[in-house]
């Protein structure tokens, strides 16, 4: 009986340490007052919330907003793909999860970087389609708002397309022909079944993205401009640069209390079990 | 590349699939083409003879770089302190997650829910997050940071992907082969060394390369918990104002074509076992 226990224990001892003490930590250091020199005192100064979100509330809006926009292209981008691996894949279906995660195999920041360099001004891209005079000089994408959304797109597509995939690939195609049995056309088809039953496919890769979108700081810091820093550059130079504590911590529960709410009350709707095992695949 | 919509589709209807089918592949293909572009760009870039750190405009080919791949000292210590934290980490996520994995697969007990629950906020908090809390906990106790809270880091973050991925083996795992053992006399711990663990064994390796790939690849959380050591991610970063020398391409086009062909040959090994 205490064999479970004894297995969970050196592992659930460090996820103890390591992630639920420091979260306790974090949460205490945002309610306390003082510098890195003199040390800190907890006062339940509450007020730094109200301040850190006032002073950020354009960058906390402006990456729930680019999280956003990104998990809609996400989906759009990603459902024709899921949907041909899963309908038209064969036994190639490995085959192509395989080439869709192969970018993977190098660092995200390498990627990213190496989208600045395709992007700039003068670069590989633009720098031929200005000298041919299909675009106007002064044109730019690097730094736009364009860029980060699309950086973001790009490095979290794989996040969108293996849920969603997860969830068409196990739709029993006798369902769809008992759909045409009965007079639905394909449009029919595709709407009354095949959709619903991509949906949790669909939810799982929302978690799986926006999350990490919204509080990205890599695309925006790179391929970005001061006109479209995110909350995560902002808690990271409050941390890195100037060490202010209370704020940073504060900064970083409001971001995790919005994302986990929406994030939790997902997983409640379709049961959390569900969602964790189509997140796992 | 045109074979591919031969394959009998499952769903769509004879007239409605061929052109549907077609453009569903050519919209795939373009958009792994697009995934694939900046990784091909960097490894073109490894190949381009430019004279100094200006890497970004192609002036010739040569393989100069790979001679010199090494060249740069902090580099290559970076590359070091990644490796060998990926592997630390790989080992003990690799241990501490099968535990977690095993139990959760193999018993019913109480506090379990705490435990996914858990598991399940490890792995959908936010890396931004997570990195910012272990800074605050590593900050408030006055330890040094370095690859020591790096490695325990990563670890933390990557137990509960191999404790998902063990105990997806172990719910399937049938348990009259271990009662057959029992059966013949092996004694609980004999049966779990001779016969259970063989069976798990795939998915702890494949959890411990998950490990290892989401250590090496950590950006984020290494950002936070590194202090002034540096990881190849973190070298990059620091680097890219000044402009990344043609060694980064080398390096990242060696680690790419590595992870490839190792998770080609595991796949390859790992196939005949169709129904898992």
């Amino acid at each position: 009986m205490l064999a479970p226990y004894l297995l969970i224990l050196p592992g659930g001892l460090w996820l103890l340490l390591f992630f639920v003490i420091p979260m306790v930590t974090m949460l205490s250091l945002s309610l306390q007052q003082g510098d890195i020199v003199s040390g800190y005192v907890f006062t339940g100064h509450w007020q730094t919330y109200v301040d850190a979100v006032v002073n950020y509330r354009t960058q906390l809006v402006r990456s729930l907003i680019y999280g956003a926009v990104t998990t809609v292209i996400l989906i759009v981008l990603a459902f024709p793909v899921s949907y041909w691996i899963a309908f038209y894949g064969g036994r190639r279906k490995p085959t192509y999860l395989f080439l869709l995660l192969l970018p993977f195999f190098v660092s995200f920041v390498l990627r990213t970087i190496s989208w600045r360099y395709i992007l700039t001004d003068e670069g590989m891209l633009l720098g031929p389609l200005k000298s041919a005079g299909l675009l106007p000089d002064g044109f730019n994408i690097l730094g736009t708002p364009v860029a980060v959304i699309g950086g973001l797109v790009y490095n979290f597509l794989p996040f969108m397309v293996l849920p969603i995939y997860v969830a068409l690939e196990r739709i029993d195609p006798r369902v769809v022909e008992a759909a045409r049995d009965l007079y639905a056309d394909p449009a029919t088809a595709f709407r009354k079944v095949i959709l619903p039953l991509a949906l949790p496919g669909v939810f799982a890769g929302v978690l799986m993205t926006f999350v990490p979108a919204s509080s990205d700081y890599v695309n925006s810091a790179v391929l970005g401009s001061s006109s479209t820093t995110m909350i995560g550059q902002v808690i990271q130079s409050q941390y890195l640069t100037s060490s202010n504590y209370p704020t940073a911590s504060a900064l970083s529960f409001t971001l995790m209390a919005v994302l986990l709410v929406g994030v939790f009350a997902y997983a409640r709707a379709l049961g959390t079990e569900d969602v964790m095992k189509v997140a796992a695949r | 590349m045109t074979q591919v919509v031969e394959e009998a589709p499952a769903v769509a209807p004879r007239r409605s699939r061929l052109t549907g089918g077609r453009a569903l592949s050519i919209y795939s293909w373009l958009i792994i083409a697009w995934l694939m572009l900046p990784v091909l760009i960097m490894i073109l870039f490894g190949f381009n003879d430019t004279p100094g750190r200006y890497n970004q405009t192609w002036e010739g080919f040569t393989l100069k770089w790979y001679g010199r791949v090494f060249a740069l000292d902090e580099l290559t210590k970076a590359l070091v302190i990644s490796l060998v934290v990926a592997v630390l980490t790989a080992v003990f996520a690799g241990a501490l997650g099968t535990g977690i994995g095993y139990a959760l697969g193999r018993y019913r007990f109480r506090g379990s829910g705490t435990v996914n629950l858990i598991m399940f906020a490890t792995m959908s908090s936010p890396e931004l997050v997570m990195g910012a809390s272990l800074l605050t906990l590593f900050v408030s106790l006055g330890v040094g940071l370095g690859a020591t809270t790096i490695t325990i880091a990563h670890i933390m973050f990557s137990i509960s992907f191999v404790a998902v991925v063990v105990r997806a083996r172990v719910l399937t795992l049938d348990r009259s082969v271990e009662e057959a053992a029992a059966d013949l006399g092996a004694n609980p711990w004999t049966t779990f060394w001779r016969i259970t663990f063989p069976i798990i064994m795939p998915a702890v390796m494949s959890g411990m390369l998950l490990a290892f790939a989401l250590s090496i690849d950590d950006f984020v959380v290494s950002n936070f918990t590194a202090g002034t050591t540096t990881t190849f991610p973190l070298w990059i970063w620091g680097a890219t104002r000044v402009g990344l020398p043609p060694q980064v391409n080398v390096m990242g086009t060696l680690i790419f074509v590595g992870g490839v062909l190792i998770a080609v040959v595991s796949s390859v090994r790992s196939r005949p076992r169709k129904n898992s």
